[in-house]
Parts: C-alpha cells; structure tokens; sequence
C-alpha cells in the first residue's frame, strides 16, 4: 500500500488539482517530502526550504501524530500510512 | 475596487506592498482622479515591488512572502490582472551556500540597455541577479564570498540586503546596502566588493565607526552625479560626493536624524526628502506631526512640509521602502505608513493629499510614470 499523502487545499494547485497523492512509501518524512521534487516540485518547494527543513508554518501529522512531536523529519513513514500536510497557525 | 489598471501614457502608477497583500494605484500627474486594484496576495507580506517599463513593457515585479509556503518573485503584465506564480522557486541559495531565502527586499530593473536584467535584494544579506527579465535569479557570489560576510549581524528587521543602486552610466558598478552590514561597492559587476560607509557610524556600538556592522537604512542615488548619494542611517543623515568613499553628516536644521527612507531627486541632485521619527525607541513622527523635509542645498538645510498632512497626534510610521517619486516633473511624491495611509504630493511636497486610508500597515511604495 501506498503513503497517502494529503494536501492543504492552498497546495492542490500545484499538484494538478488533486488533495490527495498516493505515494511509495520513503523511509523517512524528510525522504517522503524529498520524492516530491520530481513530480510535484511546486508542492516541495513550500513545504521545505533550500536545506530541506521544514518550513517553520508548515505541520506534517503522520497518523495523526504532529512530527514535531515523533522524531521530526526523521519520523519514519510506511506503507499504508497516513500523512497530512496542513498550515499551522501563524500570522496576525 | 476595478479589476485591471486601465492606464495610458502619462498616468502615474502607484504600487503599495503591505502586510497583506499588494494594491496598484493609478492617477493622474495631478491627482485628480484615482483607481486602485487588489489585494493582490492577500494575506502574504509584499515587501518588494518594482515597475519595469524598459523595452516597451509595463511590467510589475512582486516578491511575496506567505508566511506558511515561502518567498518568490511574480511579474504581471497586464498591471495585475495575471501574475505569474512560479512553481518552483525562482530565488533559490544554491547547493553549499548553507542558506535558505526568508524574503525578497528589493527589486531594481537594471539599466536601459540591459532590459532583461533585475536584481533582488534578500534576507538572509545577499544579491541575486536576473537576465530573464525577473522569470529567475541567479545569486552573485562575489558578494556571497565576502569575508565579512559571516560576521554580518541582523538589525532590527533581520538580516536583510534592502537597497541596490547600479550606476546609469556603467553597469558593472552597483551598491548594495544591508543592516547590519553597511554599504558595500562594486567595480566589476559583482565579482568583488569594498565597503563604502566611512563616516557612517555606529551608534549602537562602542567602536562608533567600525570596520563594518553600521544599520543603514536606505540610499538614493542624485540625479545625474553618480558619486552623488544621499543615506538616511540608524541614527544619521548623510551625503557622499564621491561613491561612497566618505560620507559627511547632513543632519541640519532635522527634528531627529533617525529614521527610514530617503528620496532624492529625478532631476536636481541638489534636492532630496526624508522623513525623521522621533527615536530608535520611539519610531514616529516627532511630536506628532507628520512632517517630510526637503533640502534645495544637498542637506546643508531642511525644510518642513506640512501642507495637507496632520499636524496633530499624529504618530506614524514610515518605513525604509514606504516613501517613492514618480520620476515626473514636477516630481509626484508617495508615501505609506505602518498606519495605512497612503499620502500623495504632485508638486514636489509643498502640498499633500491622502490617497487611502485603512489598509495594512504599509512596507513599500514605488510610483513610477507611466511611458
């Protein structure tokens, strides 16, 4: 089974429309957002940085867990796993 | 709010970034009549905005940040009925710099004869440069290899590359302003770099005039001398004469040498505006009135003007971007506030007239007439 990797609705423009992408499971988070600079590198590049870091507003929940709280960018990911990209609160 | 500018030679474009988005004003030399489309972006910080009207084009450039997805640089040419939106950055560190773009500062359209060529000013300090018109950005490493460049601090607003002049008459000599940094110069089209802020000095520092490190705020070039600069300091006015070798203080006769932005003038290198806050501390208008002064003399004195702005409780906030000519004659004058105001003068600021009120707190204005 794949990661099913869901999108903000901001993103979707950048990924020919669809809210959610189906994907071989990488090893790591950093990994599962690094393969996206192949098919969709509008989507990768808001997300991540230059360095691959996360970008400081973004939220990645894998099965409902916030990364920031597993092992971050290092939190393993596999198959049939549910991952989330989402805006996290910011602004004023 | 209409749609699309509708603009035709002569008129005046008025490009207003805040922290919620862009608005592009259109009027006349005399502000009579005013439109005005956006938010365009809204809810991201528009930092950077420039008008290109080289080689026949009337062409806005946009850096904007969304504080969730990150900084790029749109263009319209339509006056912002469309814009493009790259989908992969188009200001990116490359591969071993160790850095990654917090936002565009400043974007500047290279001379006449070099249409294709615009530069971006970014945070973290550095200068990138297109040959495409602003559809990518390739980063000038001379400045990026500096030696002093790991030593450079942030001021207040981050550490940020916020003003680029390029010498009308030879391209290949530029100068980049950054706070914390200072003023550092170009011979050779960005391959190498000598700093050019003697006699700027450092009031926050116990070596007044360090080697570097002074927090400039903004320069602007005078018309027609190219040696000719004038520099509004964190703490300081000043004028050079000869490209920035030395600077001499030409605080006379201002409320406080704090502030932002300084505006010379398109045709007399004699004259120049800026506008005083009260403090570092204290970052408004000096005793509550919104004042911008003029020199006729290259800064030996200022002038207040006060026609048509408010001259009392009124404390406001302009910042190092925020104030713009048109490049007319008579010049037309533009400001924004932190408040958001936008104030307008059509006869070199003897006389204002607010243009908006009740938007975002305003980050930059650039006007330019249109050809």
């Amino acid at each position: 089974m794949p990661v099913r990797l869901h999108l903000p609705g901001a993103l979707r423009q950048y990924a020919g429309g669809a809210s959610v992408l189906e994907l071989a499971g990488g090893a790591t988070v950093s990994e599962l957002l690094g393969a996206l600079g192949g098919d969709h590198p509008g989507v990768h590049q808001r997300v991540v940085d230059e360095l691959g870091a996360l970008r400081p507003h973004v939220n990645v929940f894998v099965n409902g867990e916030n990364i920031r709280h597993l092992d971050g960018m290092a939190t393993s990911v596999g198959e049939g796993d549910e991952v989330w990209l989402l805006p996290a609160i910011s602004g004023g | 709010m209409t749609e699309q500018l509708a603009v035709q030679s002569g008129d005046i474009v008025v490009l207003v970034g805040t922290t919620k988005g862009a608005f592009l004003f259109r009027t006349d030399p005399e502000l009579r009549r005013t439109e005005v489309t956006g938010p365009h972006f809204p809810g991201e910080s528009i930092y950077a905005l420039a008008y290109d009207g080289r080689a026949g084009r009337r062409r806005v450039l946009a850096g904007t940040q969304s504080s969730h997805w990150g900084s790029v640089v749109r263009h319209s040419d339509d006056l912002g009925r469309t814009w493009t939106d790259p989908a992969e950055g188009n200001v990116r560190f490359p591969a071993g710099t160790d850095a990654a773009l917090t936002r565009v500062w400043q974007l500047l359209p290279g001379v006449a004869e070099q249409p294709e060529v615009v530069y971006a000013g970014v945070e973290p300090a550095a200068l990138f440069r297109s040959t495409d018109g602003g559809e990518t950005f390739e980063l000038i490493q001379g400045l990026w290899d500096h030696p002093h460049r790991p030593r450079w601090e942030p001021g207040g607003g981050g550490l940020c590359l916020h003003t680029v002049l390029v010498d009308p008459d030879d391209p290949d000599r530029l100068w980049v302003a950054i706070s914390a940094a200072g003023v550092y110069h170009s011979e050779d089209g960005g391959k190498s770099w000598t700093t050019r802020h003697q006699g700027v000095r450092a009031q926050f520092r116990p070596d007044k005039y360090p080697e570097f490190g002074q927090c400039v705020h903004k320069i602007a070039p005078a018309a027609g001398r190219p040696d000719r600069m004038f520099l509004q300091n964190h703490w300081g006015l000043y004028r050079t004469d000869d490209a920035g070798a030395r600077w001499v203080d030409v605080a006379n006769g201002v409320p406080s040498d704090f502030g932002f932005p300084i505006v010379a003038h398109p045709s007399d290198p004699e004259t120049a505006w800026c506008i005083p806050l009260t403090s570092d501390l204290f970052r408004c208008t000096a005793e509550g009135r919104m004042r911008v002064f003029r020199t006729h003399d290259a800064g030996s004195s200022w002038e207040p003007l006060t026609a048509g702005l408010p001259q009392q409780h009124a404390f406001l906030t302009v910042l190092r971007d925020g104030f713009s000519s048109d490049g007319g004659d008579p010049v037309g004058l533009y400001f924004g506030t932190r408040t958001g105001e936008l104030f307008a003068s059509a006869d070199e600021g003897d006389s204002w007239k607010l243009l908006a009120e009740w938007l975002p707190p305003v980050l930059c204005v650039k006007a330019a007439t249109v050809s």
